[in-house]
């Protein structure tokens, strides 16, 4: 037996383990008695997430506990959340980065109606998706071989080819927020996507969409949606290159 | 959970509902008065700053007779004309979206904005009526309150 296995606290290389408070919202819809905050005590360790955390809450201590999470590496997009007032992803948030000397408080995203405790209907936020066709848009026959793009071509919209429908931007617009009817934030970086691709031929269409009262015209430039973005991608640039297109097209 | 029926689905094929959509429309417009009126705005405003405040014995020289003279040129009243209308339209249409993004009653958003464009109305018309009415040798005034072109 090597010393590793008698006393694993002090050995080199042991990762740190800590005390911290989870402050959950909780809301069951068929208590009918709204929702509450509820803390937990978790010992964790520094290689630790918050989505680590919420699942030694729904495994160990209260398997009531619902919140969405498929990939836990970032891609996949469904554990966005509200974590200490800041739109995150649950998989991509080390608890020893956060203040641990005050309770992590961990809230659905706002805006869109809460199911169940973390889990909000994402209904309303895909139907503004679906609206802009986020789709390739073409005409004529189809080509015998590959569209072919060159890198320059590629470079205008590929920042906004990094979406990943999290809704973390969306749901951290104010304007979003007092106005559900916004096409908000995500919808316009998708539509970005092929208003700008050399290969698609729906522009026109699309920037008439968006060329709504409920469309980018509504966004006042808080900047909220390009700092909640867990992709980096610079949506805000984005919003202003497809308000600078209808103002070029309208005239 | 809302339920789809035969009814809600749009035809396939049909055209595309372009109602409030297409061309220059108002909320275009808007948005791009903001901008264009901005960048005019800070040329008149610090101009009129620095004219009113700066230049010569600066904020101690307005009197009526400064007001007076200034508005007896046609050049400071069109500068004070487009200052007015520029920045009431700008300062309107600021309130006008504050309005539309935090007043969710359809009520209260109506009852906001019909005085928000009554401000408007009136602040408008009285300053538009004074720098075009403006008189600048009012009969029977002490002459040294006066411009020096009243003399006569």
């Amino acid at each position: 037996m090597t010393a590793t296995l008698e006393n694993p606290q002090t050995e080199m290389g042991a990762i740190p383990s800590f005390q911290v408070t989870m402050r959950v919202e909780r809301f069951d819809p068929e208590s009918g008695s709204g929702s509450y905050w509820q803390e937990f005590t978790l010992t964790m360790h520094g290689t630790d997430r918050v989505l680590d955390a919420l699942h030694q809450i729904k495994w160990d201590l209260d398997g009531s506990l619902a919140f969405r999470r498929s990939c836990a590496h970032g891609v996949c997009g469904s554990d966005a959340m509200r974590i200490n007032g800041r739109n995150r992803l649950a998989c991509k948030t080390l608890l020893k980065d956060l203040d641990l000397d005050k309770p992590v408080v961990v809230e659905p995203i706002k805006g869109l109606p809460v199911k169940k405790d973390l889990i909000v209907d994402m209904e309303p936020f895909f139907a503004s998706y679906r609206e802009v066709m986020p789709f390739l848009v073409t005409t004529g026959n189809q080509p015998s071989r590959e569209r072919l793009q060159s890198v320059e071509q590629r470079a205008v919209f590929d920042d906004t080819t990094k979406c990943i429908l999290c809704a973390a931007c969306t749901t951290s617009c104010p304007v979003f927020w007092s106005d559900g009817q916004y096409f908000g934030p995500a919808a316009i970086v998708n539509a970005h996507r092929f208003i700008f691709d050399s290969r698609d031929e729906g522009a026109q269409q699309r920037l008439q969409i968006l060329n709504d009262k409920e469309g980018v015209w509504r966004c006042r430039t808080t900047f909220n949606c390009t700092e909640a973005c867990p992709r980096g991608i610079e949506i805000t640039k984005a919003i202003a290159e497809v308000k600078r297109a209808i103002v070029t097209r309208s005239f | 959970m809302t339920k789809l029926d035969a009814t809600d689905l749009p035809a396939p094929r049909a055209r595309r509902t372009t109602a409030l959509r297409g061309g220059a429309n108002t909320e275009l417009i808007a948005w791009l008065f903001m901008r264009i009126s901005g960048v005019i705005l800070l040329v008149l405003v610090f101009g009129h700053l620095f004219v009113n405040l700066m230049v010569g014995d600066g904020v101690h020289a307005i009197d009526f007779a400064f007001v007076g003279g200034k508005w007896s040129e046609p050049f400071w009243q069109v500068w004070d004309l487009l200052m007015l209308w520029l920045a009431m339209i700008h300062g309107t249409n600021g309130v006008r979206t504050i309005i539309n993004d935090y007043a969710e009653r359809t009520g209260t958003r109506l009852v906001l904005k019909s005085l928000l464009y009554l401000a408007f109305v009136v602040t408008v018309v009285m300053g538009t009526l004074v720098i075009f009415t403006f008189d600048p040798c009012p009969p029977g005034s002490p002459a040294d309150l006066l411009p020096s072109f009243c003399a006569a």
